[in-house]
């Protein structure tokens, strides 16, 4: 049995070893996972977007399930992702409220009136300031929140079709029920 | 012997990776920060080299290799320019980190905490020296232990032939 145990244990820490490495190959380091996940959404008192005289802050978010999605005009990937979110707002499924982050507002009007607007409304965060509270570092990034204001998942990178099958509406119809 | 040689071997790179791992902390912002350090003011140098010690300390989150105080990442200057202003506001060096741990995770540490799901990243390398040490004592100890051999009285005569004269002598035990 020792005998065995000799050979056999070098063998089992070339395999831990490998099973780590190969672990290590499939993770992206550029998710951070949010601490910020089963916690109140941060409070923020922002200008509408498209109504600068006009605020909105968390309270409008309260009282059902939505999904804050955080995008600019500047941002590649937001672009990718954004005739995914006119098609999720079709449905009905999700209020999507936005956060425009670090923008032009005459660019992001634009951006909205010549690619549709899949927002509910949008604030404006010129400076990035409620992003940081967000613990944003990248757009576009998307939080679903549930109704009572806690933060149930966050999505960094663009949002495909097969996502939002797989991650969001899934979660989105347990929350609601 | 050897599969035990072979166990070793095995083990000390393993131990150099973990090693490696925890060095692989503070690469303190280097102080040639000067072109990250915007607009700032600060009362005294010292104030001055506190601020950029402290933000080499932190990583940028856009850019992953460098700290706070080496990127130029949009992120990077709103997160200076917001710890700038919570340092001038009185806020302690813990309170700032508290701020931005709560926001972005212990990832923005290049330090990071000692809490148990790191234990295995701060204590690993320990144990398995440990375990090293412990199959090497062992080892030694095996090696040690075998016996010399003993030979007959006729043999040891023959073996004085052989070796001639003078060797062998006063050697009885």
């Amino acid at each position: 049995m020792t005998r065995y145990l000799r050979y056999l244990a070098p063998l089992a820490i070339f395999a831990l070893l490998v099973a780590f490495l190969y672990r290590g190959l499939s993770m992206d380091p550029k998710l951070v996972p949010s601490p910020l996940i089963g916690k109140p959404a941060p409070a923020f008192s922002l200008p509408r977007l498209d109504d600068p005289s006009a605020t909105i802050s968390n309270t409008d978010l309260k009282g059902k399930v939505t999904l804050l999605n955080v995008w600019a005009t500047w941002c590649v990937s937001c672009r990718q992702e954004h005739e995914t979110l006119v098609e999720l707002a079709k449905t009905g499924q999700v209020d999507i409220y936005g956060l425009n982050y670090k923008d032009n507002r005459q660019d992001a009007k634009r951006w909205l009136a010549q690619f549709g607007n899949p927002y509910i409304a949008n604030a404006f965060d010129g400076s990035g300031r409620v992003a940081i509270d967000w613990g944003v570092y990248g757009a576009p990034e998307t939080f679903i929140i549930d109704r009572n204001g806690i933060i149930r998942h966050k999505h960094i990178g663009p949002l495909t079709v097969d996502i939002i099958n797989r991650e969001i509406l899934p979660l989105v119809a347990k929350l609601k029920s | 012997m050897k599969p035990m040689k072979f166990f070793i071997t095995l083990l000390l790179p393993l131990l150099a990776l973990a090693a490696q791992t925890l060095h692989a902390e503070p690469t303190p912002g280097s102080v040639q920060a000067d072109d990250t350090l915007e607009a700032f003011t600060f009362k005294t140098p010292e104030e001055q080299q506190h601020f950029r010690n402290f933000i080499g300390q932190l990583r940028c989150l856009v850019c992953q290799n460098e700290t706070l105080a080496d990127s130029d990442a949009d992120l990077a200057h709103d997160l200076r320019a917001q710890i700038y202003k919570m340092l001038k506001s009185g806020k302690s060096d813990q309170e700032v980190i508290d701020y931005l741990v709560d926001r972005y995770g212990d990832f923005i540490l290049y330090n990071p905490p000692v809490k148990p799901s790191t234990y295995l990243i701060w204590y690993g390398p320990f144990v398995l020296l440990g375990i090293a040490t412990l199959l090497l004592v062992r080892a030694v100890g095996r090696q040690r232990r075998v016996d010399e051999p003993t030979i007959s009285a006729d043999e040891r005569k023959r073996l004085e032939q052989l070796l001639g004269d003078g060797a062998g002598k006063g050697k009885q035990g």
